[in-house]
């Protein structure tokens, strides 16, 4: 009756957990999933961006950001700042108004929603009489103009949002100032736009779809001008004066309006279809800037010729003689201008183009020569290849540090030098307390490295295994390749590319040594590249090797890819880390296990096939050893060749889509094939949900045996210095784990430093254990004599940990999915376990041992697994007594993906993808804890208040 | 094909040499028999060991008539009590097996192959509408061979009756160990894995904990038949009626099972292989102490681990409260039998 016995909560331990463990989600990092809405405010300098779940996100200066959700987790359609104030309101595809405001408080802002708002109508008037299509807040910041479906123009009362009624505009009000046989009531249907007079307030510009344009004066109630457009309007835009504006139209088309007080119905001063004369796509929305030297720029979403180009995603810039039209992967959600805020100014000087695309942000230097892009500190799109595994680095030493930097600096010399141009807001948290790598690889065979050691995730460098190997890929299919005098002037930005052209490329697996700067990656296909950072170009031959890992089994054949080619001869690489020998895997199977030994000079790898060890010192394969089951006869023949085809046959029937989306609008001039793709997604969900519902939910309960498939695939790799054979002599080792719960365990010699070169590395398998419960092998780790893990390599050569306890008796850890066990050491004896599944019924997905220090002494720090389980739920488990010290629910556990991509650090925090451009960030430590702490501070009114006085004594003075 | 010949009715001799005869006067040297007898009540018995042997040939009155079958195509259903009285005609089915396909049998394996393969336990302990049933799976390549689903059942709580979901057994698979027993059935409701509660709990996570204990697998069960509980009190639970409570020093460690949660140990430890040598059961580092499992909150250490490993045959332990006494009996050398390792003893 032990359950009885069993002693309370140990108080002290209690306490102490409180000291150590604290879950908290603090960041995301990368680019919003799905983005529906762009908003800027010049006056707090600070950009806002919503998203079809419902999410505002608002970014200034870097490490300035915010973060909201609206209930309804509806579609963001609209986003418009208050003038002058710390305060946005969003509109929803549910047509409801939300006002969000910046408060401070605690010595940070915080972003908060304070009212909510649906527009009425009256009763038994459709839902289209108040469906809101056109957002307008006033300078005076009392109110907001609501243009409406109907034709109506709403005011609302800010922040009440009471409707004051009798100032609406109705399509009635408007049209008896409009001479009829021009007009009837349909012309004032739905508002399309609505924009507020640059220097009287008391006018705003009303464009309804149809192509009437009103100027009306608030204070008489009346159209002042009118302009009778023939296309359908898109968008109005005013110069900065106010003598002209702009409209742009669905043909294509933009026209210029004089707005003089003599002539009040006038014809447009210039009307121009940029990239006539065929039929041309809508143009939806236009800037007209002025500069000081005179040529405006004019700066346009859209407007492509629809048949050769109605598929692209562009802008256009035309400043004089320039002309560039900007070319994005993904659609343009919307854009804004950067310009001189100064109302005193008297041009506009734009600075900066900023593009929100669906996949990634992009801002043009407009000052610079070229329109170079400039480099985003924050938003970077993740999944520009798609993520294919992470692995994180602590504590980077200062000096690898900025040799990746000054390699990635050599990679930007393109971006434009322009400061970040979004900067409102200040940064108050404390600098990152050191620096952390993480490393992104991605299918098209990069790797990323990224800075996390802070609140924005920043790229430092990228790093291309592509060189190493010869593809497909024709170097001229580039759509960069236009000549000269293409027409019209595209160019391709952003970096967004999810069109991999060799899935073989993908790397699996990455492992990079602070200490030494050893690089090593490994991928799809089998490939294992070893690396080594180099501060110069250069050019040199790669080694290869090849490792079959199936020996003596006889007779089996191969089904999946074929190995990549490699270039031969020399291969030009760039500063940063350069390959310099390719392990290659036979069969050419996914490498699922990767361990460097920067020390030793070794590296490990392992496929579904077995595991092989590399001297990449001496360039000579030490030894391979085949973990297959003969009766496993899926690995043999390429088990993930079946999934992977199924992938590539997706990826190549939606590269189909693609090129039948342009061959087609080629050919039919256009047309809704995003409608296309979304059927065709739409049919394919719906098939794998009717096989869904067609198998029967019931689970089979049948015990693992040694004839399951894929008991081979080595799962883990680990090296250790530690007591292998006897008690008295410790070796070096290699341990593998597999699938089908073996453990492998190897002696290596490996020659001491002076003879490294002329005696070979040798291996001996010393050990096998078989975990009778066969669950696949997820962790090992050894154990010194003061049961702490054993170091990293080279971390005590750089004084950076204790040496480990050679004298007390070593323990083996071995994780499986479903079991913690320790054995002792050298003889293997099982000591302890804590059978998880069996207990809780979750599985291990995610092992690290990770170090907790107290936030309330300096001096106490301990080692603890974090675990993260298939269910979602993050486990803290302690060493070495395998005690579950807290729980918390992380992941939703239907997010496989998310799981997937967990990756833990060192000190307690981790990272997952909440979507295929967003990183999660969390922290499971109570002293390591990066988040944004920011403050946004009202600026200065008085250059601003100069524009709104100067309205209101305009106004004044007419009335 | 009929074989008379005679043997010493005072010395049989054993069986194995028996066997050998049987085998030689039928020129059968390397095929797998079963042999059976009529016993003086008609009834057909096997003979598959000494003590049966012995006793067929005492009671041998004076003809012993003996069948033979093929081990493969055997009609198990075939022997037992009455088997003669029953059916004038088995001498006709034994000689003709493909002439009495008309009713399925039930199968039992032969005698000489018993062991346990499920247990009716914690008879007393359990309300009389549940069932606590193990299944043995080690050693023996028959499937556990069951589904389980999603359902609802009803419970009564508090505030009346609540429909809640619950897991629900929904195939049994035939010949798998499961059906076998014939303990389990459909739509029996599973309320326990190895003494954890299953409520509140996915179907998939019922379905890792189940793999996970597979080689010990304790299910608690609402049946959905009630008329075959086990009666409280009577003799009736007999042999399958194993009780944690029983307070006997442990005659028979192996079935000597308690579900107390998470201390249940009784998988087959696992195999190291020595510098490519035999394989061999890991043994327990240390005993009892270290083998109070990982969810007691005693947190021991154990300088002494490095050779704290005792390879002795049989100790008798103290647990630390002094009130509990284990019995540890290791594993005897190429048994493959169910081992316990040292915890699981709770009384």
């Amino acid at each position: 009756m032990r359950r009885f016995l069993r002693p309370g909560h140990d108080p002290v331990r209690e306490r102490l957990k409180r000291d150590l463990f604290q879950f908290n989600k603090t960041v995301e990092h990368g680019f919003p999933h799905q983005p529906s809405a762009l908003g800027y405010s010049p006056f707090l300098r600070l950009m806002a961006i919503g998203t079809r779940s419902g999410a505002i996100k608002l970014y200034g200066a870097p490490g300035v950001e915010f973060m909201g959700l609206h209930e309804e987790n509806n579609t963001v359609m609209q986003i418009h700042f208050i003038p002058d104030q710390c305060q946005l309101v969003t509109l929803l595809d549910d047509n409801s108004l939300h006002l969000w405001s910046l408060k401070q408080h605690g010595g940070t802002s915080e972003l908060r929603e304070e009212h909510r708002f649906t527009l009425k109508g009256p009763p038994g008037s459709p839902p289209s009489a108040t469906q809101v299509t056109a957002v307008l807040p006033h300078s005076s910041r009392e109110v907001l103009y609501l243009g409406t479906e109907s034709g109506n123009i709403f005011v609302v009362e800010l922040p009440s949002f009471r409707v004051l009624e009798d100032r609406t505009i109705t399509p009635e009000a408007v049209l008896q100032w409009i001479p009829e046989d021009n007009c009837n009531r349909r012309s004032c249907e739905l508002v399309e736009a609505l924009r507020e007079h640059p220097k009287n307030p008391d006018q705003i510009l009303i464009g309804y779809s149809r192509g009437l344009i009103v100027l009306w004066d608030l204070q008489n109630n009346k159209a002042t001008h009118h302009f009778l457009g023939s296309q359908q309007l898109e968008n109005l835009y005013w110069q900065r004066d106010g003598s002209r504006f702009i409209s742009c139209h669905y043909d294509g088309s933009y026209s210029q309006w004089p707005v003089s007080s003599d002539n009040r119905q006038s014809e447009p001063l210039q009307s121009t279809v940029p990239y006539g004369p065929f039929p041309c796509k809508a143009i939806s929305k236009i800037y007209w800037q002025t500069t000081k030297n005179g040529l405006p720029y004019i700066i346009f979403q859209g407007g492509m010729p629809r048949a050769s180009y109605g598929d692209r995603h562009s802008i256009s810039v035309i400043h004089g003689s320039q002309q560039t039209a900007f070319d994005f992967t993904s659609r343009v959600i919307d854009f804004f201008i950067i310009f001189s805020s100064d109302p005193a100014a008297d041009f506009d000087d734009p600075s900066a183009l900023v593009v929100l695309a669906e996949e990634e942000l992009v801002v043009i230097d407009l000052k610079s020569a070229g329109w170079p892009a400039v480099h985003p500190p924050y938003l970077a799109s993740l999944h520009c290849s798609a993520i294919t595994c992470s692995h994180h680095v602590s504590n980077i030493p200062l000096k690898l540090w900025e040799r990746i930097i000054s390699a990635g600096s050599k990679q930007n010399i393109h971006y434009s030098t322009m400061p970040w141009p979004i900067d409102g807001g200040t940064n108050i948290a404390p600098d990152p307390p050191q620096r952390d790598l993480l490393l992104t690889g991605h299918e098209d065979g990069t790797v990323r490295f990224w800075d996390a050691s802070g609140v924005c995730l920043h790229l430092l460098y990228k790093l291309s295994t592509v060189r190493v190997f010869l593809t497909d890929a024709d170097p001229n299919d580039n759509m960069n390749t236009l000549g000269e005098d293409e027409w019209p002037p595209l160019r391709k930005v952003g970096t967004f590319d999810p069109y991999s052209d060799d899935p073989r490329l993908g790397i699996q697996k990455i492992y990079l040594c602070k200490y030494s700067g050893y690089l090593a990656v490994a991928g799809t296909a089998g490939q294992v590249l070893v690396m080594e950072l180099n501060d110069e170009d250069a050019e040199h031959v790669v080694d290869h090797a090849e490792a079959d890992l199936l020996q003596d089994q006889e007779g089996y054949r191969w089904k999946g890819h074929e190995k990549l080619k490699t270039r031969d001869g020399p291969v030009r690489f760039e500063a940063g880390f350069q390959p310099f020998v390719l392990v290659q895997c036979q069969p050419p199977a996914v490498v699922t296990s990767l361990a460097l030994h920067s020390e030793w000079r070794l590296v490990a790898f392992g496929t579904s096939h077995g595991f092989g060890l590399f001297d990449h010192q001496q360039k000579r394969l030490v030894f391979v050893k085949c973990t297959l089951h003969p009766s496993d006869q899926l690995a043999l023949e390429g088990p993930l060749s079946r999934v992977k085809s199924l992938k590539k046959s997706l990826r190549q029937s939606f590269r189909r889509i693609r090129r039948s989306r342009v061959s087609s609008r080629k050919r039919r001039g256009g047309g809704g094939n995003a409608s296309e793709v979304q059927e065709a997604n739409a049919k394919f969900d719906q098939d794998v949900l009717q096989e869904m519902e067609l198998a029967p939910v019931q689970r089979k309960i049948e015990a693992r045996s040694a004839e399951d498939s894929f008991t081979g695939f080595v799962r883990t790799l680990y090296f250790a210095d530690t007591f292998l054979r006897d008690s008295s002599r410790h070796c070096p080792s290699l341990w593998a784990g597999t699938n089908g719960g073996t453990v492998y365990a190897f002696c290596l010699r490996v020659p001491p430093a002076e003879r490294r070169m002329d005696e070979p590395v040798r291996a001996e398998q010393a050990k096998e254990i078989q975990l009778m419960h066969r669950a696949p092998v997820v962790g090992i780790l050894v154990l010194d004599g003061r049961s702490t893990p054993l170091p990293e390599p080279l971390e005590v050569a750089h004084d950076l940990s204790k040496s480990p306890d050679m004298q007390g008796s070593h323990q083996l850890l071995v994780v499986s999915e479903e079991q913690f066990k320790v054995f002792t050491l050298p003889k293997v004896s099982s000591k302890l376990k804590l059978k998880l599944t069996a207990l809780e019924g979750c599985r291990v997905r995610k092992v690290t041992v990770a170090n907790f220090g107290s936030c309330k002494t300096d001096d106490y720090s301990e080692n603890d697994l974090a675990v993260l389980t298939n269910l979602g739920d993050i486990q803290i488990i302690s060493l070495p007594f395998l005690k579950l010290q807290i729980r918390y629910p992380c992941i939703r556990k239907e997010d496989v993906s998310g799981i997937a991509s967990c990756v833990f650090t060192k000190y307690g925090q981790g990272f997952y993808l909440i979507s295929p451009s967003e990183f999660e960030r969390f922290s499971l430590s109570t002293k390591w804890l990066v988040e944004p702490r920011c403050i946004v501070d009202m600026p200065e009114v008085t250059s601003n208040n100069h524009l709104h006085k100067s309205g209101t004594e305009n106004a004044a003075r007419k009335s | 094909e009929f074989r008379r010949f005679s043997l010493e009715r005072s010395k049989p001799g054993k069986f194995e040499e028996f066997y050998g005869l049987l085998q030689h006067v039928h020129k059968i040297p390397n095929v797998d028999v079963l042999v059976g007898y009529t016993d003086i009540h008609g009834d057909l018995l096997p003979i598959n060991n000494d003590d049966n042997y012995h006793k067929a040939v005492s009671t041998a009155n004076p003809l012993l008539r003996i069948f033979i079958q093929r081990k493969e195509d055997a009609d198990y259903s075939a022997f037992g009590t009455d088997t003669m009285t029953r059916k004038k005609n088995v001498l006709s089915n034994v000689l003709r097996p493909d002439n009495h396909k008309k009713k399925p049998h039930i199968v039992i394996s032969m005698p000489q192959d018993f062991r346990p393969v499920s247990s009716i336990i914690d008879v007393d302990i359990l309300p009389e509408t549940h069932r606590r049933v193990r299944l043995y799976k080690y050693g023996t390549d028959k499937p556990l061979g069951f589904y389980i689903r999603d359902g609802s059942s009803v419970r009564v709580t508090p505030h009346g009756l609540e429909k809640v979901p619950g897991i629900f057994i929904s195939r049994l698979v035939p010949g798998g160990l499961a059906q076998s027993t014939g303990l389990l059935a459909v739509n029996d409701e599973v309320l326990e894995v190895n003494g954890i509660e299953v409520s509140g709990k996915s179907l998939d996570q019922v379905t890792d904990m189940m793999i996970a204990n597979s080689r010990n697998l304790i299910i608690t069960v609402r049946p959905a038949n009630q008329r075959n509980n086990v009666v409280r009190n009577s003799r009736t639970s007999g042999s399958s009626g194993q009780s944690t409570e029983s307070s006997l020093p442990s005659s028979t460690p192996n079935i000597l099972g308690s579900v107390l949660q998470g201390e249940e140990e009784s998988d087959e430890e696992d195999i190291i292989i020595e510098d490519s040598g035999e394989p061999q059961q890991i043994p327990k580092a240390t005993p009892a102490s270290e083998s109070v499992e990982s969810l007691s909150q005693i947190e021991l250490l154990h300088e002494s681990t490095q050779n704290g490993f005792l390879p002795s045959s049989e100790m008798n332990l103290n647990h630390s409260t002094g009130s509990i006494s284990m019995e540890y009996e290791a594993p005897e050398p190429g048994r493959k039998s169910l081992e316990e390792d040292g915890t699981i003893i709770t009384l």
